[in-house]
């Protein structure tokens, strides 16, 4: 083990220890042990800059936004609107009129769910994958019980990989909508998004990528993907809870109704009648989560700052250990096996039920996650209840893998 | 060895570990009088619980289904405990169990003392469902009108 924690080498722009100084949450002890935490595709930590960024925005700033001619107003405004335009930046939209605040990626998705199942008729399809995350499952099967459109299902192979050719396949003229995950939150698995989302226009059918477990990871630049909606979290990615953007090509949002009604979203509004805001407000009703966003570009600045390329290239280098280390263990079976794979690697062990081993790795400090990480269809792919995981971070290091083996060596101990 | 050891010997105690491996009376009869399914939607496990009567005599308890440590051995406890029960005997047995594992009581219960060797799940509040699950079901079984329950 400890000839394996000198290759440790992270990218020389990254320095690990300078970062995790950053995280003050990750200096503790759980249960008597060093904390390692493995749970980020759950939930990541925040930096103290985010932290800060929110409570002085409370501190000094803090009055609603768009609404008033005070002092304060104007400062929480210009945060506010100061996030979007970082947001813009950072996946590259063409306008901040394409940067809508929702709540978080599910509230995305169901956003375009309603406001685009609006024209979705009887014998309209859905195409989603079988590898989604409950979110981008269950607000489609909700607008086709409405409507009486179909859902379809593209299928995956046993490395966790999405079968390109049969969803393709799937694509027709009654196809409205792909709904699709950049990365699985189960298995890891990268998915070849820029291939669907050609074959998807090459049938004029617009799509909508699921980027929650993108986005905190790697480079997205969504005029190059050239993808109509892309949806995420700000809690994955460092940024607050509650908070989560949609992007959406500007003339499909000019051409979508509105989602929710209320103040904001509108310019003017009688009995007979209201005009609805421009974009991106016209799907922002009422008052916005205005701490979240100035948290979220907090987050943006900080992962800017390490770079995103740096982040990228230091979490292939741990997941590579991870997943070697891992392969290690005698009667371990990983689950997601693709070749391009993000930070993240589920898996079970012979005899020992995830709960278990969850329980015991919390007592030896080690948080990861286990169940069905909300896709119960991909654990009835596999065949299993549940499966452990551990995610990644670029703020996670070797010891952390290497106190994940040991806790597990301690579970084998108990149920074997 | 730190407290944390001394933890898990309190949740996974020896008894416990003994039922998990070889549970009690895991199968399906031919011909129960009366089943439910109970399903656990944090960890996704299912248990289904089976149950044939006599009269008011509970002859015969077993249980199907995949689940942790903990479900299976609670479950397994449970088809000792309740098997040879009449129903009013088998209703007083499962609230007994239903409390000692939401309040800090021990079981005074003689019929029960197995089951004490599950007290220590009560430190872990997301481990308590996996403890009742087995039980739940069991009373919507004898008992209830759904025949599918859920611990949420």
């Amino acid at each position: 083990m400890s000839n394996n924690k000198l290759q440790e080498k992270p990218p020389s722009e990254m320095d690990i220890n300078r970062i995790r100084a950053d995280f003050p949450i990750l200096n503790q002890e759980i249960h008597g042990c060093r904390l390692a935490f493995l749970d980020n595709a759950a939930s990541a930590q925040r930096p103290t800059a985010v932290i800060d960024a929110v409570s002085r925005y409370y501190q000094h700033d803090h009055a609603n936004v768009h609404r008033g001619v005070h002092t304060l107003s104007h400062r929480a405004t210009d945060a506010y609107e100061g996030a979007r335009e970082k947001i813009r930046g950072f996946i590259n939209a063409t306008s901040i009129s394409e940067i809508v605040f929702t709540s978080g990626t599910t509230e995305a998705i169901n956003l375009i769910a309603s406001s685009l199942g609006q024209s979705i008729s009887a014998d309209d399809e859905i195409l989603i994958s079988h590898m989604e995350h409950h979110s981008n499952i269950v607000p489609w099967q909700m607008l086709c019980e409405r409507t009486g459109a179909v859902l379809r299902v593209a299928p995956i192979n046993e490395d966790g990989e999405l079968l390109v050719d049969e969803m393709i396949s799937l694509m027709s003229d009654r196809t409205r909508l792909v709904a699709l995950t950049h990365i699985s939150n189960a298995l890891g698995t990268i998915n070849p998004i820029e291939i669907i989302i050609t074959a998807a226009h090459e049938r004029n059918i617009p799509v909508l990528i699921d980027g929650a477990q993108a986005v905190p990871h790697t480079n997205i630049d969504v005029q190059k993907l050239g993808c109509e909606f892309y949806v995420f979290s700000g809690h994955k990615m460092c940024g607050p809870t509650g908070i989560g953007i949609l992007y959406g090509r500007e003339d499909w949002l000019e051409r979508l109704p509105p989602w929710q009604g209320g103040g904001e979203m509108i310019l003017s509004v009688n009995f007979e009648e209201a005009v609805y805001n421009r974009l991106p407000y016209k799907f922002e009703a009422g008052t916005p989560n205005i701490a979240g966003a100035i948290g979220l570009g907090a987050a943006i600045d900080y992962l800017q700052a390490i770079g995103m390329d740096n982040i990228a290239a230091y979490e292939a280098t741990l997941l590579d250990y991870l997943t070697d280390q891992l392969s290690n263990v005698s009667d371990l079976q990983l689950i997601g096996t693709a070749k391009r794979k993000a930070g993240v690697q589920s898996f079970v062990i012979k005899d020992i039920h995830p709960h278990d081993l969850g329980t015991v790795l919390d007592h030896k400090g080690i948080a990861i996650r286990t169940g069905h990480h909300c896709a119960m269809p991909v654990m009835d792919f596999f065949e299993v209840p549940g499966t452990a995981r551990a995610s990644l971070a670029f703020y996670n290091t070797h010891e952390d893998v290497d106190q994940l083996i040991e806790g597990l060596a301690v579970a084998k101990d108990i149920f074997t | 060895m730190n407290s944390a050891g001394e933890d898990l010997q309190a949740i996974y105690r020896k008894q416990v570990l003994e039922h998990s491996r070889n549970p009690h009376n895991q199968r399906h009869p031919e011909a129960p009088d009366c089943e439910a399914l109970g399903f656990n939607p944090l960890c996704g496990d299912k248990l289904t619980v089976y149950a044939n009567l006599q009269g008011d005599k509970i002859i015969d308890v077993a249980f199907e289904g995949t689940g942790c440590a903990i479900s299976v051995a609670s479950a397994s406890m449970m088809t000792d405990a309740i098997t040879g029960c009449s129903l009013t005997e088998a209703a007083s047995l499962i609230e007994a169990t239903q409390k000692m594992f939401s309040s800090d009581q021990s079981v005074k219960n003689t019929q029960l003392t197995e089951i004490a060797a599950l007290e220590g799940v009560r430190s872990y509040p997301s481990r308590i469902k996996c403890a009742t699950l087995a039980w739940t079901a069991l009373a919507a079984a004898l008992y209830g009108q759904d025949n599918q329950i859920s611990t949420e």
